[in-house]
């Protein structure tokens, strides 16, 4: 009887676990969110985090776009040739940056520095009492150390995702006039020919749900991080994982969303 | 002025706190002792509503802590954290004005500043250290920092979590004669917890000893050598030998 209910008791409790934890997250979210239109506003604190979480990831996101344009032009080239389809090269170049890559691996780039700097400094500041102090200071935690960043990140990840898509269109034009023969003007020509408004619009909306999930997710893990050096190193694991992973379901239910027949 | 009835508090099967009974009168320093564990952080954080009691009633002036308004609560109260728990991207003048920059109670960032020297020097630190980050000064400074900001406001009450932990016996005695100093100038009402008794004798008017979850002992910090308590005894004299277990 044991060996039958031992493994159903183990895995309902994960289930159970799980749930509790998703709805822990969602009423975190839904507070975080409430708050963003509640005062006091911590200005200070929103230019901060919009400097160090869009100003500051400007290289990382440049130079990941950059590369994955080169690539892309030389992927769509080779798989192209196959039926005489080279010339779309620019195009699709340009479409795959804007409406897929651009967002998807900006906000990983994103993920990677931010939601993991997020977590370990909420996680450090809980684990030293900051976060205790804060609150014997009449500050809400929450508005003063999620709030703020949350909202820097909604409204700086769209931002670089524009710039990344136009590094990333950049780096396809590098590799497809300088290494594989197309005329600069065509490429440009075909770049903007083929591009309409809603696949840069779509990718910038990505974009801002990608920065809302990877700040939430630094702040939730950070704030409710375990004790030690070992809390905040797994915090700090989690939230990245956990950003990372969102990004992809949201990357999809988005893409269901603009673009399903 | 701060009365707690039964507070129990409990973190999984460990019953850290089982019925703490306890008053502070207006203006008194009481200091809290008891063994590392026995729960001394966590009533004050009940207190603070920082953690919630499981059970039991916790009153400020005689109103339940739960029925008063939070911020107006809060703003009665200053506490000194054990590890300073400064805030690390902030200047030592932001952290000390941190309450006058923000909020309801928000001035300029002149007069916050003013404010904030004021402060570092009632607690010896001159304004050269006003413009330094946390990171930047030794424990005994950094102590002094929380000190001032625990007093920027004004509180009536003030707690001081383990103030002298970590520091050498001479930081430790001029942490300790701050402390009696700014309570007895400001008149505030002082809850320290600690286990060293130098800080004991040096700050308490009434000592009160926490001791598997329920205070043991209490009384006036002069009857502590007199008291015929034999966990109180093993403490205050650092026993290996005694009814309290060394290893918990």
């Amino acid at each position: 009887m044991n060996l039958v209910l031992a493994p159903l008791a183990v895995t309902g409790a994960a289930v159970l676990g799980l749930l509790a934890a998703v709805g822990r997250g969602a009423l975190f979210a839904v507070a975080v969110l409430s708050h963003l239109v509640r005062p006091p506003f911590y200005l200070r604190e929103f230019a901060a985090a919009l400097m160090t979480i869009g100003y500051l990831s400007l290289p990382v996101v440049g130079l990941t776009a950059l590369f994955t344009g080169g690539a892309l032009a030389l992927q769509i080239y080779a798989g192209g040739a196959r039926f005489n389809a080279a010339a779309v090269v620019p195009s699709i170049v340009a479409i795959g940056m804007v409406r897929e890559l651009g967002p998807v691996l900006g906000g990983l780039m994103v993920a990677a520095r931010v939601a993991s700097s997020i977590a370990a400094e909420l996680g450090t500041m809980k684990v030293t009492e900051q976060i205790d102090a804060l609150v014997t200071l009449s500050t809400h935690p929450l508005k003063y150390l999620a709030v703020p960043r949350v909202a820097a990140a909604t409204l700086a990840v769209p931002v670089l995702v524009a710039v990344g898509d136009a590094i990333g269109i950049f780096g396809g034009y590098l590799v497809g006039t300088g290494r594989l023969g197309f005329d600069p003007a065509t490429y440009l020509r075909n770049t903007v020919e083929f591009l309409e408004v809603w696949d840069v619009g779509s990718g910038l909306v990505k974009g801002a749900a990608f920065g809302f999930i990877v700040a939430l997710m630094g702040a939730w893990f950070g704030m409710t991080s375990g004790r030690g050096a070992q809390g905040v190193g797994a915090a700090t694991k989690a939230a990245v994982v956990t950003a990372s992973v969102l990004i992809l379901a949201a990357n999809y239910v988005l893409t269901e969303l603009f673009f399903s027949a | 002025m701060i009365a707690l009835a039964d507070v129990h508090r409990a973190f999984g099967a460990n019953r850290v706190l089982r019925g703490v009974t306890l008053a502070v009168g207006k203006g008194e320093s009481l200091v809290v002792i008891g063994g590392s564990g026995s729960g001394k952080s966590v009533l004050l954080k009940c207190i603070l509503g920082l953690v919630p009691p499981d059970r039991g009633q916790i009153a400020l002036d005689g109103q339940d802590v739960t029925r008063l308004p939070r911020d107006a609560f809060l703003a009665r109260f200053g506490m000194l954290f054990q590890g300073g728990a400064l805030f690390d991207s902030l200047r030592v003048w932001e952290n000390v004005a941190f309450r006058l920059l923000r909020g309801p109670g928000r001035r300029p960032r002149e007069e916050a500043r003013a404010q904030a020297l004021a402060r570092l020097a009632r607690v010896g630190l001159g304004p050269a250290t006003a413009d330094l980050y946390p990171a930047e000064l030794s424990g005994g400074m950094q102590k002094r920092v929380g000190l001032a900001r625990a007093i920027a406001a004004d509180p009536e009450v003030i707690f001081f979590d383990e103030p002298t932990a970590g520091l050498d016996p001479i930081m430790a005695g001029v942490i300790n004669a701050l402390i009696r100093r700014i309570v007895v100038e400001m008149g505030a009402t002082a809850i320290t917890i600690t286990h060293d008794m130098t800080s004991v004798r040096a700050i308490a008017d009434r000592v009160a000893m926490l001791h598997d979850g329920v205070i043991r002992w209490e009384g006036p910090v002069a009857a502590l050598d007199a008291a015929d308590d034999p966990c109180l005894q093993q403490f205050i004299h650092g026993r290996a030998e005694g009814p309290i277990a060394a290893l918990r």
